[in-house]
């Protein structure tokens, strides 16, 4: 009989699964409800001759390597006409308290050409990060952040996702690739929805906020991080440009 | 009775109190029940670890195709029932973990060590029932807390069972963290669990043997399960010892393993190979003494070599100590060390082989019975050997530099304990079920379960030889990542299937068992016609044994004595001839 | 189904491989004396009506002979096998005109450097080359190991060579290739996840491939 109860058991908790992971994302809302209408948009910029970013070889991955017309190098400085992208936007200081409803849509990041696409991904506490191959082969996500939980998982075949969710507020979460040395991506986990990260043509756009004053801060991987203030009116947009030197 | 230690006088008290339910069959201090549920718990264990052997092994076949009910497993293992990589080396972790801690070693030390060693010396139970009945307990709570490191975050270790630092050491190389404590913890407990059971065997076989019952005339089963007690005695405690420390570098900060504060990464490696060594003959030599006894009793001819048979028992155990570091010619440890233990490791082989041959000469002009743990114990002998050639390669230095690390090890790995061990312990458990259960197992049932093992297990671990010749590494979860080991694709699908095909047969074993327990032909004191005190008992035997303190007169290899019309001739039957023992003890 | 060696391509597969048939005659015999021994006495002495088994204790004799012909063959084995183990792994054993590299082994990559055309390793104009290998044919390379997180292992099956690599240790691995041609190296010590997967390869080039190679690579580095 005991041996009925234990076993009865194992198979219950085999169902519910081996831990955190399973699809499905946070917290309750449907969409996230924005708390006004105003808005902030803004510019990144370089400023002097952008950095050459290092080549990579990928002479051992053909399937990546056929993905890459010019010979790939790794985005770590990515200057497009004195436009930087890849910067983490995010208010700092200003914002009614929260808590903010988690969207249960997911962010996303995929791996493609054994490059982390987008390299920089902003993600609230608890909302699920999917996380995509699009490579024909093994890639190794790891991340080791410091206020969150470690993993280490593996993705072998293309057209897999695995979901992740954070659970403390984190700036940035260094993410690599335990296969392919070169590969690096950050994950901003943000408590509020109000953040952003700059596109090619180092534009940014911070929605759905109350009028107020807000101070924003604009990470970058080597450049370091810079600061701005900004007010907006109900309905209203401002604009905020960072620079960023060589 | 007030005191814990058992005396030779017969239980008194063996009508007098019913006892519950609970405390006859759940928390007895019967060694003969408690055997038995290590038989029960060990079962399990081996049925579990053998899925995961299906699971790793359809990964190596079929690696494309979803695992049958794969899609039972959570996304964290088997997304759509294709295994993921962590989760394999989980497997292959938690196979050898299983096998070795919860089913090989609790069967042979704690099933037959608790059944055998009190009946066949005469004695009425263990010296120290209670601390017995503890032990039972204490590992049947280490298994429930292994089988729990599948349900935490990270999943289980995935580290190998031999639990490698730094991989082992720090979750950030795995993310396994939960799932590599519980191990440890688990690995420690079951460790307490060995240490007791050591102390009663060694105790009773000192102190409880019955009069008559000199050190020679033990049988071979009791020699090896004594020198096995001592090998767990002083090789268990090493293994909790390196366990607690990995633990504390995992929790408390501590750097034992860890090279970038003091540590020493190969400390690991020696400390778990320390025990290791030992560990293995732990998991053959009770085999071996229990094929002893059966390959006698087949032959119905004198063990060959009685006491070579002992030496060379005490010799493995010894030279055991010696050897460990032949799992580490590779490691980076001083070459000069890999010469010293090669030499030790060559020595080793001999007493094994004397033991072959001893085998042989038993079955040597013998009148022999194959009733099926005759089958099992003769095919023991016959796979026991092809290991132990084996090792024979890997204990050459250079030529371990190419095989070290590849499925030619692991072939040689389950030849011993498969072939050797498993095989021992069909054989074992046949012999001695009518004793535990009053029935006999079907007979016809278990021929064909042994040949039917026989054949598919040869056609399953055979060609593994060839997989590491060829180059082929282990704890590989796709083996197709290499030109030189895609052609060898069609001999893992052969393997696959046939290591299906060998799971699948144990179906028969299983239900051999279970009917027979119930539908079993009612079985006499003596079946097989054997001499050992236990078949001078009733089936099964009452509680506390004996109901008088029996005498010894003889060896227990007395067959076709010419003393006697019989082909056997007890221990405890008295002959004119005989004289009694003067007083109790050795 | 074989049990021949794959073909070996390092002054080291000679003497192993010889090693290796040598010790698979001897343990062939072995098995065929002992199952074919089980098996004619398995027939032979199966139980009759009317026979008898033959009481017989054992044999000292027998035991002396059985112990001493497997001790002496195993004692002759392990000396064969003394000399080759110190001309492989032997302290002193690597050969003073040994090109040097280093190889910075990770999860799941491997990192050669190679000394680049000043011919120093640790010098500003090495360079490199992840998962490839390229040295020269009938030269002897030396290896430095350096592990940056676990244990892996450095196995090339054609050249014979293994070697864990340890973190916190220094290790070397000296081979001499003696065939040109590509060559895979695999990882042999469970390793994580991408195990499986740490895969490089070997180019052994011929003296003059092997310099312009080397040439080639500098003169790409230093466009970059």
């Amino acid at each position: 009989m005991r041996r009925f109860w234990v076993t009865s058991c194992l198979f219950a908790f085999l169902g519910c699964g081996g831990g955190d992971g399973g699809s499905g994302g946070g917290g309750g809302a449907a969409e996230t409800a924005p708390l006004g209408n105003a808005s902030i948009s803004g510019m990144v910029m370089f400023s002097g001759d952008a950095p050459a970013n290092p080549a990579i070889d990928m002479s051992e991955e053909p399937e990546c390597a056929a993905k890459h017309t010019d010979g790939p190098t790794n985005p770590i400085v990515s200057v497009t006409d004195g436009h930087l992208a890849n910067v983490f936007v995010r208010v700092v200081g200003g914002l009614p308290g929260g808590p903010y409803p988690v969207p249960s849509e997911p962010a996303t990041i995929d791996q493609n050409g054994c490059l982390y696409v987008p390299r920089v991904v902003g993600v609230m506490v608890g909302q699920t990060l999917a996380i995509t191959n699009s490579d024909p082969l093994l890639h190794n996500i790891k991340a080791v952040p410091t206020e969150n939980r470690l993993f280490n998982i593996s993705q072998p075949r293309a057209g897999m996702t695995s979901n992740r969710i954070f659970t403390a507020p984190e700036i940035m979460v260094p993410f690599e690739c335990s296969v392919h040395g070169w590969m690096n991506a950050y994950a901003g986990v943000v408590e509020h929805p109000y953040f952003a990260v700059s596109g090619a043509d180092g534009s940014f756009t911070i929605s759905g906020l109350p009028a107020g004053t807000y101070q924003v801060e604009a990470w970058h991987e080597t450049l370091g991080t810079q600061s701005g203030d900004v007010t907006v009116e109900a309905d209203g947009s401002a604009t905020l440009t960072f620079t960023f030197g060589g | 009775m007030a005191t814990s230690a058992v005396s030779l006088e017969p239980a008194a008290h063996v009508e007098a109190h019913e006892l519950s339910f609970l405390r006859k069959y759940i928390f007895s201090t019967d060694h003969k029940i408690i055997g038995i549920q290590f038989l029960l718990m060990s079962f399990v264990f081996l049925l579990f670890g053998g899925l995961m052997a299906m699971m790793i092994r359809w990964q190596l076949g079929f690696p494309e195709r979803p695992l049958p009910a794969g899609q039972l497993l959570p996304e964290t293992m088997a997304p759509g029932g294709i295994l993921l990589p962590e989760f394999y080396n989980s497997l292959v972790t938690m196979h050898g973990t299983i096998m070795v801690f919860f089913a090989i070693m609790p069967l042979l030390v704690g099933v037959f060590g608790n059944y055998l060693i009190p009946l066949k010396l005469g004695a009425p139970d263990m010296a120290f029932p209670r601390l017995n009945m503890a032990s039972f307990w204490i590992a049947f709570s280490a298994g429930i807390l292994m089988m729990a490191g599948f349900f935490v975050e990270g999943g289980h270790a995935a580290a190998g069972w031999t639990a490698y630092a730094p991989l082992s050491a720090d979750p950030e190389w795995t993310g396994v963290s939960g799932g590599q404590q519980i191990w440890l913890l688990s690995i420690a407990i079951l460790g307490l669990a060995s240490i007791m059971g050591a102390l009663n065997y060694i105790t009773t076989v000192v102190n409880l043997r019955a009069p008559g019952m000199t050190w020679f005339r033990m049988p071979l089963s009791i020699w090896a399960l004594f020198v096995t007690a001592i090998l767990v005695l002083l090789a268990i405690p090493i293994l909790s010892g390196a366990a607690i420390m990995l633990f504390f570098d995992q929790t408390i900060g501590t750097h034992f393993f860890d090279w970038t504060d003091g540590g020493q990464v190969i400390l690991w490696q020696h400390l778990f190979w320390y025990f290791g060594h030992p560990e293995v003959y732990i998991l053959i030599l009770p085999a071996m003494g229990m094929v002893s006894d059966i390959i006698a009793n087949g032959s119905r001819k004198p063990v060959f070599g009685y006491h070579s048979m002992v030496f060379a028992l005490i010799s493995i155990a010894f030279l055991g100590w010696v050897v460990w570091g032949h799992h580490m010619f590779q490691s980076g440890m001083n070459p000069t060390l890999g010469m010293t233990f090669m030499i030790s490791t060559m020595i080793i082989a001999v007493p094994s082989a004397i033991k072959v041959f001893n085998w042989m000469g038993t079955m040597w002009r013998g009148n022999i019975r194959f009733h099926v743990p005759m089958l099992h114990s003769v095919g023991f002998v016959a796979m026991f050997v092809i290991g132990g050639l084996s090792g024979i390669f890997m204990a050459s230095t250079p030529v371990d530099i190419y095989i070290h690390d590849t499925y030619f090890i692991v072939a040689h790995i389950h030849y011993v304990l498969f072939g050797g061990s498993l095989f021992a312990i069909f054989a074992a458990v046949t012999y001695w079920y009518p004793k535990m259960f009053g029935r006999m197992m079907n007979s016809t049932v278990g021929k064909v379960h042994f040949w039917l093992t026989f054949l598919f297990y040869n056609m399953t671990f055979f060609p593994m030889h060839d997989l590491g010749i060829a180059g082929h590494m282990r704890r590989i979860y796709d083996p197709s990542q290499y030109e030189f080991l895609q052609p060898l694709a069609p001999l893992n699908r052969f393997i696959t299937v046939s290591a299906l095909l060998l799971f699948t047969v144990q179906i028969l074993f299983a239900a051999n068992f279970i009917m027979s327990w119930f539908k079993g032909k009612k079985a006499g004191e003596n079946p097989w016609e054997a001499n050992g005190l236990e078949w001078t008992v009733a089936s099964p035997p009452p509680h506390g044994n004996f109901a008088k303190v029996p005498t010894v007169y003889r060896g227990p290899y007395e067959y076709s004595s010419p003393l006697v019309e019989e082909d056997f001739l007890m221990q405890t039957r008295k002959l004119a001839s005989d004289v009694d023992p003067a007083a109790a003890g050795p | 189904m074989s049990w021949i060696l794959p073909p070996g391509a390092s002054t080291f597969a000679g003497d192993i491989d010889f090693l290796y048939y040598v010790i698979l005659v001897i343990t062939g015999i072995a098995f065929v004396v002992v199952e074919v021994g089980l098996l004619v006495f398995a027939i032979k002495y199966r139980a009759r009506p009317g026979r008898k088994a033959q009481y017989i204790e054992g044999s000292i004799k027998a035991e002396i002979i059985w112990t001493a012909v497997p001790a002496v063959t195993l004692v002759i084995i392990g000396l064969m096998s003394g000399g080759v183990w110190n001309h492989i792994k032997g302290r002193n054993s690597i050969p003073p005109n040994a090109i040097p590299y280093e190889v910075h082994v990770k999860q799941f990559e491997w990192n050669f450097t190679y000394r680049g055309p000043d011919g120093q390793l640790g010098t500003s104009d090495d360079f490199i080359v992840r998962n490839q290998l390229h040295i020269p044919v009938n030269r002897p390379v030396e290896l430095q190991l350096i592990a940056e997180d676990v244990i892996h292992s450095f196995f090339v099956p054609a050249f014979r060579v293994k070697q864990d690599a340890v973190p916190g240790m220094d290790i070397r691995v000296w081979f001499e290739a003696t065939k040109v041609g590509e060559y895979e190296i695999a990882c042999a010590e469970l390793c994580g996840l991408g195990h499986y997967r740490m895969r490089a390869r070997v180019f052994v080039h011929s003296a003059e491939d092997y310099q312009q190679w080397l040439s080639d690579r500098a003169a790409a580095a230093d466009e970059e």
